[in-house]
């Protein structure tokens, strides 16, 4: 491996506060009940700062604001004013990208890289492409005259925290809802700082309200009965237990899960192509990813060539400081996930997998895991069915395009699939047949606002991105 | 001499094209006719029937889906006086066939109005398009008997899923009839399934089947039973539509909203290049 100098981004671009309040019809407060928690940088354990617990009643406060805001100002306003702010907030975002790019990857752990060059980019195109659509809604294809439903409630991940408040907010504000949402616990920080964001562009109070907290408070909102919509990014359990909250009720449901893709490698794929495509595939974002290519399939006749290649290839990769510029695997992004990480790989050896990760040296403090290959794995084994959610591949092979299609499709999951050949009609052929919702054939872990993105079977359902992902925040 | 002795029909089940007895052997007695109690297993039955016929009618192509649905609407408009027989008013078996001709137009609509390709920022060819989300169970609705029937089946086999229907405990004659119609449309068997009998037996079973993709709870009339089917549901997520408003006019224009409800979208990616 290259020796490089360290390249850290500066950190004096982020103001980090010491403690944060609610935000709620336009400002921040305490919560009423006065809880808190602290978040973390996962790359040192430091405390960045503390952040208010919001309760109930805080919820119930949040709903109100989102209310009274949906029938006073934000629903009567016309589409293009609406979009105007949407700009107004592309644009910000665009000039302040930087900072909330630091930000992201001390509270999540993500390499400075991908914050910078993948989650920021996309985060300002989402609220730019569906500001346009603001003033559009009776050419969505929706019929004449759609409506808004009203106040969503929203709960997202700590995976790509401003992205997924992108996906989910961009949206509803665009067909002319008013939201809550709450971050994930351990990555409200870009959140908040998003907060701060309405504020400068004026945004009217109550349009978006920010309630931080954990399990307990998002369950609160999902069941607030003063929402008409709920939408949620997360793992299929909690999923479940939402799409059961919220039966027998007039809201509306969006729910994207988990994934345990399979990306698919035949013998005439380019090699080295599809290498990238692998790592991109299971090493992006420590493997923190829903879609991420987490069960490899190789065409048995190029298995080894493929392997040496990958292994040689993951040799490369720089795990370490997230602020680092030239580090590929930042930091785990919780004890807790770090914990669940290692518990499956152990399954996966105690299964009979065979483990493989390249030398690698992990810093001392913080949450670290070596990127880690499995090979001669099973579709029994624990670590080819169920989502790791971390930088751990499992290896399968397979001879014929009907054995694929069948391996990658024996899962309860449905989110994405990869496909990596020469020959087009295959490419086709295998797209029709792959019960996925997200197909990258010779690419992978690609993204964009008008790209219409979510899972079949317990992947979740409804569409985020593009014309189709106004449906979910629409009456239609 | 005396008077002819008429041949009397026998009302069964519809599941895997055939017309099989409820394998509990129990009927139930609807305008004189004994009426098949379908069980907890002949549901079951259906679903692995739908599930054997997902892969053809899928895979069919959206001209010979259309075609059939058409041919539904010629078999059922052939049989407009046996409906009319059984109670169910001319202009609602009208009605009906004009619905199936409706949507048997959709099948090779709908994948361009609903999906089409994604200008990304970058050089990638980008498409998105519909596909059936599989087997879907289908509570049908009271009233009206035929027309109802036919307005929640049709939209969710013309997209290529396939269906298991509990039809309306109250109503089950129309729905054995419409079985005859379809089973002689060229509809391959086990796309259309029927089960006659009590709502409480068969539909818990078919909400919490885990090889069921979706339910349409249209026909529930109790709101408790509609939420707790719907939390049954939730255990393999399965799509939900939820029941009708008690007022719905089923004699307007459905809209496209009963199709794409059991779609799911797929968006392949492949990048330019030479």
């Amino acid at each position: 491996m290259f020796e490089y100098a360290p390249a850290p981004e500066s950190r004096s671009v982020v103001d980090i506060k010491p403690s944060y309040g609610l935000f709620i019809d336009g400002k921040f407060v305490d919560p009423t009940d006065g809880g808190s928690f602290k978040s973390i940088n996962p790359a040192s354990e430091e405390v960045l700062a503390e952040v208010a617990e919001g309760g109930a009643g805080d919820v119930d406060r949040a709903v109100r604001a989102a209310r009274a805001a949906y029938e006073k100002v934000w629903g009567p306003m016309p589409g293009r004013d609406r979009a105007k702010y949407l700009f107004r907030i592309a644009r910000i975002i665009q000039e302040r990208s930087r900072e909330l790019a630091v930000l992201e990857s001390l509270d999540n752990g993500k390499p400075i890289k991908e914050s910078r060059d993948v989650d920021l980019p996309l985060v300002a195109a989402h609220f730019f492409y569906y500001a346009g659509w603001a003033d559009k809604l009776e050419h969505a294809g929706f019929g004449p005259n759609p409506r808004p439903l009203g106040v969503a409630a929203q709960v997202i991940p700590w995976n790509f925290p401003l992205l997924m408040l992108a996906w989910k907010i961009a949206p509803a504000l665009a067909a002319g809802n008013t939201v809550v949402l709450k971050p994930a616990e351990t990555t409200p920080l870009t959140a908040l700082l998003f907060a701060e964001i309405c504020q400068q562009a004026d945004l009217p109070a109550g349009v978006v309200n920010i309630v931080t907290g954990a399990g307990e408070t998002g369950r609160a909102l999902v069941e607030h009965p003063g929402v008409d919509k709920v939408a949620f990014t997360g793992s299929t359990e909690v999923g479940r237990a939402i799409a059961r909250a919220v039966a027998g009720t007039r809201k509306k449901l969006t729910l994207e899960l988990g994934g345990k893709a399979a990306n698919i490698v035949f013998d005439d794929a380019p090699i080295d192509q599809a290498v990238e495509g692998i790592v991109n595939g299971i090493f992006f974002n420590q493997g923190h990813v829903c879609c991420a290519g987490s069960r490899l399939l190789i065409q048995e006749s190029v298995a080894d060539r493929v392997l040496e290649s990958l292994k040689r290839r993951m040799a490369q990769l720089r795990v370490g400081d997230p602020l680092d510029k030239n580090t590929d695997i930042g930091a785990i992004n919780s004890a807790a996930q770090l914990a669940r990480i290692r518990e499956l790989s152990e399954a996966g050896s105690a299964e009979g997998a065979e483990r493989w990760s390249p030398p690698c040296e992990l810093p001392e403090r913080g949450f670290w895991f070596a990127p880690t290959i499995f090979t001669g794995v099973t579709q029994a084994h624990r670590i080819a069915r169920e989502e790791i959610f971390g930088p751990v591949l499992s290896v399968l092979t397979f001879r014929t395009p009907a054995e694929a299609v069948e391996k990658a499709n024996n899962t309860p999951y449905g989110l994405s699939a990869g496909i990596w050949t020469d020959k087009g009609s295959r490419i086709l052929w295998m797209a029709d047949r792959l019960r996925a919702g997200v197909v990258w054939a010779n690419t992978f872990n690609k993204f964009d606002p008008t790209s219409p993105f979510g899972g079949y079977k317990e992947s979740g359902y409804g569409r985020e991105g593009g014309r189709h992902g106004l449906e979910g925040y629409l009456n239609v | 001499m005396s008077e002819r002795v008429a041949v009397r029909k026998t009302y069964k089940l519809f599941i895997g094209g055939k017309f099989p007895r409820s394998e509990s052997g129990r009927s139930y007695l609807v305008q004189d006719a004994n009426v098949s109690l379908a069980s907890r297993k002949d549901a079951r039955d259906a679903v692995v029937a739908a599930r054997a016929a997902v892969k053809g009618w899928a895979g069919a192509t959206a001209y010979n889906r259309g075609q059939i649905l058409y041919r539904a609407a010629e078999m059922l408009e052939g049989r407009r006086e046996q409906f009319v027989a059984l109670g169910v008013p001319g202009d609602e078996v009208d009605a009906a066939v004009d619905r199936w001709v409706w949507y048997a137009g959709w099948s090779d609509k709908l994948p361009q109005v609903y999906g089409g390709a994604n200008p990304v920022a970058g050089p990638y060819f980008n498409l998105s398009s519909p596909e059936p989300t599989g087997v879907v169970a289908v509570v049908a609705p009271a009233a009206p008997a035929l027309l109802g029937l036919v307005s929640v089946i049709a939209p969710a086999i013309v997209t290529g899923n396939t269906v298991v229907v509990a039809a309306s405990p109250a109503a089950p004659l129309a729905a054995v009839t419409l079985a005859e119609v379809l089973a002689t449309s060229d509809l391959p068997g086990g796309v259309v399934n029927i089960l006659t009998g009590r709502l409480s037996e068969t539909v818990p079973t078919l909400a919490s089947h885990m090889d069921v993709n979706a339910i349409d709870l249209t026909g529930v009339a109790d709101a408790d039973l509609a939420a707790d089917l719907e939390v049954k549901a939730a255990e393999n997520l399965k799509r939900v539509l939820r029941p009708a408003p008690v007022d719905h006019d089923w004699f307007a224009d459905p809209g496209i909203t009963r199709m794409t409800a059991l779609l799911e979208t797929k968006t392949v990616w492949h990048p330019k290049g030479v």
